[in-house]
């Protein structure tokens, strides 16, 4: 008799909580601050970024402002000259050939090294290897930067009889080398969510090992894959001190391999030190920052989508 | 005759099988000598250039004699003191995303804080903490405004993994201690917390590499080219290690010259970073493995 009734409808969710004093509420709303505070200095950054970057636009005592289709469209970075300009062109053309090659180098690699760690090393191998792929991410950049600098670009320079060994290969090769551990790190975890049963299936139909994993785990994966890549090409894109050691500096558009850029990150670097502060130069730097910026964050929100429908699809 | 005409006789199959794990296993092998030639480089090139003088004295002569402490010195209190402005917002940040957040829209909204926060490039948060911190609050180049900027570029880190620590403690510690009578906070200050501290330190040591290893934050926030006296107070400029291996090898007078100090400048930086994460990443498997829940 007494199952008929309340007990079929859906309970409420049992609360652990107790009602909370004052005292909790109080600790709990302190909480809920600290946790707002990385929301908060994404939000100031924004604020002060485009703030100082408005200075450009508008008109000043120094001068009437700059135009945003100079600032879009030009490929003249000439700052410091009596007459300056200020495109930002070649330096966001820098700035994409050597994160577009550094992501076409780090890519196979990486995601080959994710396979390797989620479905053919034994245990025993990923337990060191994993820590290693780590240690590896962990480099500082500046040091990276000063090996591509002191030994690799002299190498290049004698070997391909180059004008110089600072150029976007170079640069690219050791941004490389930063985006790999972040592919491989976060494809692994894409990859072992693939669940057991799944693999087994395909084994039990007769696929070999490399057939499940490229027939079956790569497309049940994909999205948290593209999200590894597209983390890397984040990384590599907002990576400053590698480029600004092995990229060489020239603000021009690069037409080969071996050409030296400046791209964006290398050119705050390098300027903002010897900049007066709210100078038209001052302020042309940081509307470069809030291009950076918008750039990265849009790659970022790219992956974070595909990382949430990823989560749910495999939930 | 019909399978060799389809090209998937078992010979193949399996032959392409071995070629693509050979290649796989051939990115594993690169990723290792690739490690492993740059820290031979360094090794080779900069233990000739370490000494005890080279770790214990200011540097002279143009750079080009003495050694590098104020550099050391620097680096280790703006990495301290990036910590220092991380772990209270981190862990705090962590508590309340682990023990009190219900799902919804406000915690999506500070997770994607959390994690665009950690996309935003190394140079743009130097160029925030010269606008807010040097210039509009007025501290000037100095440590204070160098911990607050690479503080909050570690900080998604450090929240990270204090929340990955705190999920891992179980459910029923918590109902173990609220059936006890205890309050939500004193569950977490008293049962959580202890549990899972260990887990949230080990995150933050990784932390506390990677803002030693940084040199973009810290190029117009906090570091100076040369000081002559050991900071004496955190409105000081710093030299860093990182930042004075890019002035050495770019900017310098006598960048041939000084190549033994950058050398020896980068190993330490190396052998300084690299420590901390080996460390972090050895207990984080003794914690895991002795983990008795």
């Amino acid at each position: 008799m007494a199952e008929d009734a309340p007990i079929k409808e859906k309970a409420p969710p049992i609360s652990l909580a107790p009602k909370l004093s004052p005292t909790e509420w109080g600790v709990k709303a302190f909480f809920l601050l600290c946790a707002v505070s990385a929301l908060g200095s994404m939000f100031l950054i924004m604020v002060f970024l485009f703030m100082e970057a408005g200075g450009l636009f508008f008109m000043s005592e120094e001068g009437p402002g700059v135009s945003l289709t100079e600032f879009f469209l030009s490929l003249d970075w000439y700052p410091t000259y009596p007459d300056p300009s200020y495109g930002s062109l070649a330096l966001v053309l820098g700035s994409l050939s050597v994160t577009m090659v550094s992501i076409v180098l780090a890519t196979p690699f990486g995601i080959g090294l994710a396979i390797y760690l989620s479905s053919v090393a034994g245990p025993k191998v990923r337990e060191w290897l994993k820590p290693a792929v780590e240690l590896l991410a962990s480099i500082p950049s500046v040091i990276l930067g000063f090996v591509g600098m002191v030994a690799v670009a002299p190498f290049m320079q004698n070997v391909l009889d180059l004008p110089t060994g600072l150029n976007v290969l170079n640069a690219s090769i050791f941004l490389a080398i930063m985006a790999t551990p972040t592919i491989a790190s976060l494809g692994d975890d894409a990859l072992s969510a693939v669940s057991q049963t799944v693999k087994d299936g395909s084994y039990a139909l007769g696929a070999t090992r490399w057939e499940t994993i490229s027939r079956v785990m790569l497309p049940a994966s994909l999205s948290g894959l593209s999200t590894a890549v597209i983390l890397g090409l984040g990384r590599a894109l907002g990576e400053t001190i590698v480029v600004l050691m092995v990229a060489g500096g020239s603000a021009q558009v690069p037409h080969s391999l071996f050409d030296s850029v400046r791209p964006l990150t290398s050119t705050l670097a390098a300027e903002m030190g010897e900049t007066a502060i709210g100078s038209p130069h001052y302020h042309a730097l940081f509307a470069l920052g809030a291009l950076l910026f918008v750039l990265t964050l849009g790659f970022n929100l790219l992956a974070f989508h595909l990382a949430r429908r990823w989560g749910r699809s495999s939930s | 005759m019909l399978e060799a005409r389809k090209g998937h006789t078992h010979l193949d199959r399996y032959r392409r099988e071995g070629i693509v794990l050979f290649f796989i296993r051939l990115t594993a092998v690169l990723a290792l000598a690739i490690m492993a030639s740059i820290l031979l480089y360094l090794l080779v090139n900069g233990i000739p250039a370490l000494s005890i003088s080279f770790l214990t004295e200011f540097p002279r002569d143009s750079m080009m004699a003495g050694g590098v402490l104020p550099a050391i010195v620097g680096t280790v209190v703006l990495a301290l003191g990036a910590l220092l402005t991380a772990i209270p917002l981190g862990f705090g940040a962590a508590i309340y995303l682990a023990e009190y957040a219900k799902p919804g829209y406000l915690v999506s909204f500070i997770r994607l804080g959390v994690s665009n926060l950690a996309g935003v490039p190394s140079v743009v948060f130097g160029l925030f903490g010269l606008s807010l911190f040097v210039t509009t609050f007025g501290f000037g180049r100095s440590i204070l405004s160098g911990s607050l900027t690479l503080g909050l570029l570690i900080l998604p880190t450090v929240t990270a993994a204090a929340e990955e620590a705190l999920r891992q403690t179980p459910q029923s510690f918590r109902e173990a201690a609220l059936a006890l009578g205890a309050s939500r906070f004193q569950a977490i200050r008293q049962v959580v917390l202890p549990a899972a501290l260990p887990g949230m330190l080990t995150g933050s040591i990784l932390a506390l590499g990677r803002a030693a290893g940084e040199t973009a934050p810290i190029m117009f926030t906090a570091s100076a080219a040369f000081t002559l006296a050991m900071p004496d107070s955190v409105f000081r400029e710093v030299m860093a290690l990182s930042t004075h291996i890019y002035n050495l090898a770019t900017n310098s007078t006598h960048i041939e010259e000084t190549r033994p100090q950058q050398f020896g400048s980068a190993l330490v930086l190396l052998v300084l970073v690299l420590g901390l994460s080996m460390f972090a990443i050895i207990i984080r498997a003794k914690l895991r493995r002795g983990r008795k829940w």
